[in-house]
């Protein structure tokens, strides 16, 4: 064990770097720059709220919010697994050559998303303050959902990354896989409009379970069941096994594949 | 004098899967691995090959083409895992090999130098110490600030150079990159490894350039086939070499 750790701190430097350039090379040559990250989701929300509260209404408080918050968990998942999806193919040219722990490039990846989330999530607050929400001491709370997706989509992403080295009709399949995902998740729709036979499953859905309780946080100035932060961690704590179990019983095949 | 073992090769042998067969889809492979169909032509880059490297030698690999000389070296490194057998190596390893593999094309060359460090296990207060030293040897003063893909490949290769061969590594692995840029700097490299053995590192070094193996390494493995057909002293390996 102690041998990993000290693998992992030696490359600790690669990490940051390897955060830090897909960064730059995201908003290479824009004139604002990193600003970028807070500017694009910010945008995003607004014109989602101006077409949820006077195109679609459904009977929920403050529902741009609720369609915003929906957004930026989704959109985390989604770009962190499918960013961490390619991370091996897309370092092999690397990987052939120097001796580096692969899964760094699936967890740069998921961090580099998670800075995004970061700044969509400060947007969200402006948004909430320019609408007059009430900020409630609840959002502090809302850490804990944020870290139980951060830990679920790098479980997700070890998988998918480690699979599509070896099949890459994965990559083709996954942006439908998502698209099916996001209507299986209460992101646009509240709960209560589902018919029974549809809720279970999309109760079923991990991703359900940590929405509901950031929005929990968020908005209804309640803190989440332990019921449910359990199962949230049960199911982080899972989907984490497996995306490393997989992970390293291929790890040393992907030189032959890649 | 006896001096420590630094890098040992035991029985070492590698396999590779020529897949007769490609299969890129899922489906392909479900139906082929339950018709049991999935075959593979085996094919054994090495073969039980064993040697030691002590510390402040300088081993050379000779062999023809597809006689497994970068298959050991990318072994040696890390990047494959044996087949059968065990490497051990005692020291951290600089690998040089094919330069510029490391580089980002978007990014600029100064920045280039950071994550190449890091991939090599530096940290950022360790690469600025060393920042100074990479410039003035590429001579690449002006060009720091400049994105790496409007590089001539000279440039690239005088850069990756540069960075590999910061600090006093315990091992330094150097496959065929020595034919790079002008003569001038050919030079200027040459006399880095030499700089770098006399300083006590363990230099493996793969070249078609007899001449400069013989003047770098005080030993050499000849491989044939993925064999080891000799091991010795330079003078005597050389000498076999050249009769075929």
């Amino acid at each position: 064990m102690s041998k990993y750790i000290q693998n992992f701190l030696k490359f600790k430097p690669l990490l940051s770097e390897l955060v830090a350039r897909d960064i730059k090379i995201k908003y290479r040559r824009s004139v604002l720059g990193v600003l970028w990250t807070l500017l694009n989701p910010l945008f995003m929300m607004i014109i989602l709220s101006v077409v949820f509260s006077n195109l679609f209404k459904f009977d929920i408080e403050n529902f741009p919010l609720y369609v915003l918050s929906g957004q930026v968990v989704f959109n985390f998942f989604n770009d962190a697994t499918t960013s961490s999806m390619s991370s091996i193919i897309g370092s092999a040219s690397l990987i052939k050559k120097v001796y580096v722990p692969k899964y760094l490039f699936v967890l740069s990846r998921v961090f580099s998303s998670f800075i995004n989330l970061m700044a969509s999530f400060t947007a969200l607050i402006l948004v909430m303050i320019a609408t007059r929400v009430e900020l409630r001491w609840t959002v502090v709370l809302s850490v804990f959902p944020l870290f139980l997706l951060v830990v679920f989509s790098l479980g997700v992403g070890l998988l998918l990354a480690a699979l599509t080295v070896k099949f890459r009709d994965i990559m083709h399949l996954y942006s439908v896989f998502t698209t099916g995902l996001m209507y299986l998740t209460p992101v646009i729709y509240p709960m209560s409009m589902l018919p029974q036979k549809i809720k279970t499953i999309v109760l079923l859905n991990p991703l359900t379970n940590m929405l509901e309780m950031f929005r929990d946080t968020m908005f209804n100035a309640k803190c989440f069941s332990a019921g449910s932060l359990a199962i949230g961690m049960v199911e982080a704590v899972i989907m984490l096994a497996i995306g490393l179990f997989v992970f390293y019983k291929n790890q040393d095949e992907f030189i032959l594949n890649i | 004098m006896e001096k420590d073992v630094i890098i040992s090769v035991e029985h070492v042998s590698i396999k590779f899967n020529l897949s007769s067969e490609k299969f890129d889809s899922f489906k392909e492979y479900i139906i082929k691995s339950l018709k049991k169909q999935v075959s593979y032509d085996e094919f054994w880059a090495l073969k039980d090959v064993s040697f030691e490297v002590k510390k402040g030698d300088s081993l050379g690999l000779i062999g023809l083409n597809g006689s497994g000389k970068s298959t050991m070296l990318k072994t040696i490194a890390g990047v494959l895992k044996p087949t059968k057998g065990e490497v051990t190596v005692h020291g951290n390893i600089a690998p040089l090999i094919e330069l510029g593999a490391g580089f980002d094309m978007d990014l600029t060359a100064r920045e280039n130098v950071f994550l190449n460090g890091a991939l090599l296990g530096y940290n950022r207060s360790q690469m600025e110490k060393q920042y100074e030293d990479i410039v003035e040897f590429s001579e690449l003063r002006d060009f720091m600030d400049v994105p790496v893909k409007n590089f001539s490949s000279g440039m690239v290769s005088r850069l990756a150079f540069a960075i590999a061969t910061i600090g006093i590594p315990d091992i330094l692995i150097v496959d065929e990159v020595l034919s790079v840029g002008d003569f001038r700097f050919q030079e200027k490299c040459e006399a880095r490894i030499q700089n770098m053995r006399d300083n006590g590192t363990t230099i493996l070094f793969v070249s078609h350039s007899l001449q400069q193996v013989e003047k770098i390494c005080n030993k050499i493995v000849w491989l044939e086939k993925g064999n080891v057909r000799m091991f010795g002293d330079t003078m005597e390996v050389c000498s076999k070499y050249k009769e075929i």
